[in-house]
């Protein structure tokens, strides 16, 4: 029982109650899940399956508030996982809706969903500029009644990063989401891509292992189709994501027994880091990819917490960028937050 | 193991240690604390629960209350609730430790345990039937639930009415009953058998004081109960005991926006709500006197039962 204990409590701290009830299903395993823990599972699942019925209610929302626009509407991540009606799509949990727009169809977009009752949630002029000039997303968009948020992104990374795949070509090769006319999702190896590049580039992880879980199932699924790694591979390196599609297939090896095959490591070999930032990378990723409990932690959890996050703002950054802006959250902004409007 | 069966030692060391094991309804708590206010809160409050060494067993809520940093020890010390690492609350002046606990595990049981449709209201049984008391803050629904309680009916729970999804039926979690500023010493009024602990004061609620659940209503607190009506209660000074029939549709909209997770069972909620609703008489109840009111529902009682 002991087990059980402490598998609940990770599980709860990594959103994965629902989806593990999931798999268990899928193995036809509900049966060993002890009398006393079922419920923890079954109350997450409850919570999961209202959630995708407010997405999949929210998407049609999105949809008719876009429709005067001419544009498909591109669903990311989690959304997409649902509408698409993927396995990645089971047990998920879900915090806001990713769409993807052409950048230079943001204004009206975003005075569309505006009509259609989401605003954007209060900001610092500081965040709302730099929103605006150097990220790839607007602020968010909360919808005044339902509460439900909305990101609107332009690009998959922000403009100041270091890679920069190409939007226009992601957007070109999006795929249409059956009896959803106008409704688009991106192609599997893009989509795996995106998955992997969030988990890799975003400095703060509390979903860490849920992502990796995301990734897996959408791994799994696609590797199905005749000729599907050499594709992955191929595309990762057109789009500048080898690295972080070489860091996820390892990472999704020593986790969750992804069945990776070593040619497509071998595929990302010149992506891959040299020794030694390879071993400092092991040392980061196999900690904060890791539940945010107090039992998967070790002496170095902090430090590598902290690793990470400095790690993403330094690839999402120039340093002439990255120096001021760490200054301004360190300094300013606190600053700013106490002082009250008179 | 009866938590009255241990001593004061073992259960300051339980609680300060690994943990101490503790079942209330269908939920087990593993709970630590290095506050004595805490310990001192359950010994009195707790006596007739089941515990465990936290070693043997699944629980379901993991919980601590400690004092929130050493710094702020010296200073004003301020207590904090933490469930399984994560703080899902500001903590609170040190005062204020034992009925935080008490808030907290609410807090556990609302956000998670989402197998039950889960109303905020109290709920008191005799004779098999239940009768569910939903209300605002300030109408004397706690008051009238210890009163209840007091006087023959067994106490269910006073904050959360548990309905089991499958079966309809309600769930018993009759942890102590919440008395709240005069409502105090109107029940040590009513009952000088009826223990209470200490008061806090200034807390959001005003001065918040626990009564410890009758011996019965936690030794069957297994046994769930059948819905037989809704009442809501108002307390007006100088109102005469009445009770009015209400309507059911008004009533169960009442109750789907007073759950905690009404909308996140979707479709199920609605089943639920109105299979209870269908299944239930509903009344709105004015009173003034406690024991008039007590008496008016034994006479309900009776009628129920014939």
């Amino acid at each position: 029982m002991a087990d059980w204990d402490l598998l609940v409590r990770q599980a709860r701290s990594a959103g994965l109650l629902a989806r593990i009830r999931h798999v268990l299903a899928r193995q036809q395993l509900t049966a060993a899940i002890p009398f006393a823990a079922r419920w923890h599972f079954d109350a997450a699942d409850t919570l999961a399956t209202k959630q995708q019925l407010a997405v999949r209610w929210e998407v049609e929302k999105i949809r008719a508030a876009l429709n005067g626009l001419t544009l498909p509407l591109i669903l990311l991540k989690g959304s997409a996982y649902v509408m698409a009606d993927l396995p990645a799509a089971a047990g998920r949990l879900f915090n806001d809706i990713d769409i993807l727009v052409p950048r230079e169809q943001l204004g009206p977009v975003e005075a569309a969903l505006m009509l259609a009752g989401w605003h954007p949630a209060p900001l610092s002029d500081y965040d709302r500029r730099y929103y605006r000039r150097w990220m790839h997303e607007i602020p968010p968009l909360q919808h005044v009644m339902r509460a439900s948020v909305i990101d609107v992104h332009h690009a998959i990374l922000p403009d100041t990063a270091r890679y920069h795949p190409d939007s226009a070509t992601l957007r070109s090769r999006a795929v249409a989401v059956a009896n959803m006319p106008g409704v688009q999702v991106l192609a599997t190896e893009d989509r795996i891509l995106h998955s992997a590049t969030h988990v890799f580039h975003d400095g703060e992880l509390p979903h860490g292992l849920r992502d990796l879980t995301d990734l897996d199932l959408l791994l799994r699924d696609a590797a199905a189709t005749p000729d599907f790694w050499p594709r992955l591979t191929t595309r990762a390196r057109e789009l500048q994501l080898g690295r972080s599609l070489f860091y996820a297939l390892r990472y999704l090896r020593y986790f969750l027994d992804t069945p990776v095959p070593d040619s497509a490591l071998a595929a990302l070999g010149s992506e891959a880091p040299n020794r030694f930032t390879l071993a400092l990378m092991d040392g980061i990723f196999t900690r904060v990819l890791a539940p945010d409990h107090a039992s998967c932690a070790d002496a170095f959890t902090p430090a590598a917490r902290l690793a990470a996050f400095v790690r993403a703002h330094w690839l999402r950054m120039p340093v002439h960028l990255l120096i001021p802006h760490l200054f301004h959250k360190a300094f300013i902004s606190p600053w700013q937050r106490n002082a009250k409007p008179a | 193991m009866k938590l009255l069966q241990l001593s004061p030692s073992s259960l300051r060391q339980q609680l300060a240690g690994s943990g101490m094991w503790l079942r209330t309804g269908p939920f087990s708590l593993r709970v630590r604390s290095r506050l004595p206010t805490v310990a001192e809160g359950l010994t009195q409050l707790y006596g007739q629960f089941e515990v465990r060494n936290s070693h043997e067993a699944f629980a379901d809520f993991h919980v601590e209350l400690n004092a929130s940093s050493r710094l702020r020890r010296w200073l004003r010390p301020q207590v904090s609730f933490s469930f399984d690492g994560a703080q899902p609350f500001k903590p609170l002046p040190m005062d204020q430790a034992y009925p935080m606990l008490e808030w907290g595990l609410n807090w556990c049981v609302s956000m998670h345990a989402h197998h039950y449709l889960i109303i905020h209201a109290a709920v008191v049984e005799k004779q098999g039937l239940a009768a569910i008391l939903p209300a605002p803050p300030g109408s004397g629904k706690s008051t009238l639930t210890a009163g209840l309680v007091l006087s023959g009916w067994r106490l269910l729970s006073d904050e959360l009415t548990l309905i089991d999804r499958r079966t309809g039926l309600l769930h018993a979690l009759p942890r102590p009953v919440s008395l709240k500023n005069q409502s105090i010493d109107v029940i040590r009024e009513f009952s000088p058998e009826a223990f209470i602990n200490r008061v806090s004061h200034d807390t959001a609620k005003g001065s918040v004081a626990h009564m410890r659940p009758p011996r019965d209503s936690v030794l069957r607190q297994h046994e769930p109960a059948r819905p037989g009506w809704v009442i809501f209660p108002k307390w007006e000074a100088g109102a005469d005991t009445r009770l009015t029939p209400r309507s059911r549709a008004e009533t169960f909209m009442f109750l789907a926006q007073n759950a905690f997770n009404y909308s996140h069972l979707g479709a199920d909620g609605f089943r639920v709500g109105t299979t209870l609703i269908d299944h239930a008489h509903c009344y709105d109840f004015r009173y003034s006197a406690l024991r008039e009111a007590v008496a008016a529902f034994d006479r309900l009682a009776e009628r129920g039962a014939a």
